[in-house]
């Protein structure tokens, strides 16, 4: 993506002041205004960390610490979807490990790769609290529960 | 039995501003209206709740130390961060009961004089952010929130360390959520600099029904130091794992055979977590405790969360250990240096250990070592490490042992 693509449309501009507004000082619509930044441009990039500081007046510095900080923040490009196996002490009792495996054959990456065509980011995650109905994973923005290798298949067919 | 935090979760439309007032919801808010703000913060203190988020603290106490001269503004924060491996009753509220929760938050910000609120969900959370955005502009349209009182819904990025109620205000600030030396509490000086109120949200869906149906009432279904019920995050290997409220003074053997239903495969228990990933474990013989906070205290535990994660004979409990102590060596912010050190160092030893490499004195080592660093920190995130680390090895050793001798 070239620099001269890192920049919010007037209206989105209007809901980052709008944003800005709600808190006490402005710095604290960082955090949604960087989810803004990754659903527009795909992932934060060094230029977006550039581009978001210079509307909270703050240095690129604090906002790539920030960026780093948090787990949901790509800073390269992702897949078109994001596949979040949950390898935590539910899911691990009731088969996450197997269940990982599985998707990482079907893929044939890696947790933390994305796929050659880019259709998929694969991720090895924390307790997503849907363990009552472990094994689980989240895809995109769904949470997938009582996964299981035929189940898992299907899911990921379906994903173009 | 009495329900009081689930009662409506058998309704599709629950979450619904309508489905909520045809339970009952906004008359406690009506009542409180009429209360004077200290009298709100009595009966709460008289209710006997704590706080249902980890720490258990004595929620009317916690609003009491708002400073009394203080002028400027004061916030109420909502701790919608759910992360505690094991727990899931959070998303249950937000998902199917989002009005309760801005009614306790209207009825707390009277009794602390808050006119804004935030409500910080972790980033992973969509659908119950959606459901629970929904509420808030219904209860706007409907003219609960705008008049006096308003809330902002902010969406966290992936972080366990920003449930720490300091690491989460740093988050709000936006920064990254490093926690920050206590005192001063946030009570005196939280969020953007001024006296703020982290409450859980089970916490203030509890606020409600002790206004409206009075303080004794809630002390009285609960234990002498703690009333009321909550919702016990049941998973792991049981026939029927869920979220399921009673009143805390159920036993951990009624939870996991008559609730959950008992255990499943072998059918015979093992060891329990009962109060998230973070709360030492119990052996078999140990469930005989009421899950209060001080039930699960004097047992040597805690409630934490109380999120019961079971296991069954078939599981492994040093397995179970390099998973926590992974999410644990993950999820250190790294500010301190026992913290950061130990559980990077730990989490190594015991996938050592499972994967047949560990050596004779290993598990000494992790112990001491643990031991060493608990109560040095910045916050409870590395006792809360030191407690599995701690337990596992100190009431499974042979199973550690017969790993090592396999080496
Ligand atoms: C490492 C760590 C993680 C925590 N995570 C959460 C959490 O996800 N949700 C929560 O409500 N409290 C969490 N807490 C407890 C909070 O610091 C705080 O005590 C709580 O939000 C206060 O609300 P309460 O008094 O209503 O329980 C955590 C504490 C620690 C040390
Ligand atoms: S104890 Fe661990 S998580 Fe808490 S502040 Fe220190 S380094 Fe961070
Ligand atoms: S352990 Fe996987 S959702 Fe909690």
């Amino acid at each position: 993506m070239s620099v001269a693509a890192i920049a919010f449309s007037p209206e989105q501009l209007a809901e980052v002041r709008r944003l800005q507004s709600l808190y006490p000082d402005k710095r604290g619509a960082l955090l949604p205004v960087l989810h803004m930044a990754q659903d527009t441009f795909g992932y934060v990039s060094l230029e977006a960390e550039e581009y978001v500081a210079g509307l909270f007046d703050l240095s690129p510095a604090h906002v790539h610490e920030v960026v780093t900080f948090y787990t949901l923040y790509f800073r390269e490009p992702k897949g078109r979807h994001v596949v979040a196996v949950c390898h935590n002490l539910s899911c691990h009792l009731a088969g996450a490990p197997e269940i990982l495996a599985h998707v990482k054959r079907r893929l044939g990456i890696e947790a933390g790769e994305t796929t050659g065509d880019g259709r998929i980011t694969l991720q090895a995650v924390e307790c997503l609290c849907a363990c009552e109905a472990a094994p689980m994973m989240q895809v995109d923005d769904r949470y997938e529960l009582n996964l299981t290798p035929e189940k898992v298949d299907r899911i990921l067919e379906g994903l173009a | 039995m009495t329900l009081v935090l689930t009662r409506s979760f058998d309704d599709s439309s629950s979450h619904t501003l309508e489905a909520y007032r045809a339970h009952g919801g906004y008359a406690a808010w009506e009542k409180a209206q009429a209360m004077e703000p200290a009298a709100i913060v009595d009966e709460v203190k008289a209710a006997n709740l704590r706080g249902l988020g980890g720490a258990g603290f004595p929620t009317g106490v916690k609003w009491s130390f708002i400073p009394k001269n203080h002028t400027g503004p004061v916030y109420l924060v909502v701790n919608a961060d759910e992360g505690e491996p094991g727990t899931f009753k959070d998303r249950y509220l937000l998902e199917r009961d989002p009005h309760a929760l801005i009614e306790g938050m209207l009825i707390a910000a009277r009794a602390i004089r808050s006119a804004l609120g935030f409500v910080y969900i972790r980033g992973e959370y969509v659908e119950p952010w959606r459901r629970f955005s929904a509420a808030v502009r219904e209860a706007y349209d409907a003219h609960h929130l705008g008049r006096g009182f308003d809330v902002v819904v902010h969406r966290g990025a992936g972080a366990y360390i920003c449930g720490e109620e300091t690491g989460l205000i740093s988050s709000l600030e936006g920064k990254k959520g490093w926690p920050k030396v206590k005192p001063p509490f946030p009570a005196i000086k939280g969020a953007f600099g001024q006296p703020t109120i982290v409450n859980n949200v089970e916490t203030l869906c509890c606020v409600p029904p002790i206004i409206e149906r009075g303080a004794a009432w809630f002390a009285g279904l609960g234990t002498k130091t703690q009333g009321g019920t909550r919702m016990y995050s049941v998973s792991g290997r049981v026939k029927r794992p869920g979220v399921y409220e009673t009143p805390v003074s159920v036993t951990l053997r009624q939870l996991i055979f008559e609730h959950a239903g008992g255990v499943t495969a072998s059918g015979r228990l093992k060891a329990v977590v009962p109060g998230g990933g973070s709360a030492p474990i119990l052996t078999a013989d140990e469930i005989d405790v009421t899950m209060d906070v001080d039930g699960l205290k004097n047992a040597g535990s805690m409630i934490g969360s109380a999120g019961v994660v079971v296991m069954d004979e078939s599981a492994s409990i040093p397995e179970a250990l390099m998973v926590l102590a992974r999410f644990y060596a993950h999820e250190s912010c790294g500010q301190c240096t026992p913290c950061r050190e130990s559980t990077g160092w730990i989490y190594k030893m015991v996938h050592r250990i499972v994967e047949g490499h560990g050596h004779k004195d290993d598990l000494d080592t992790i112990v001491d070592v643990a031991k060493r660093g608990g109560g040095t920190t910045i916050c409870a995130f590395y006792d809360g490490a030191v407690g599995p680390y701690v337990s596992y090895i100190e009431k499974f050793r042979p199973e550690f042992e017969a790993l090592i001798s396999r080496a």
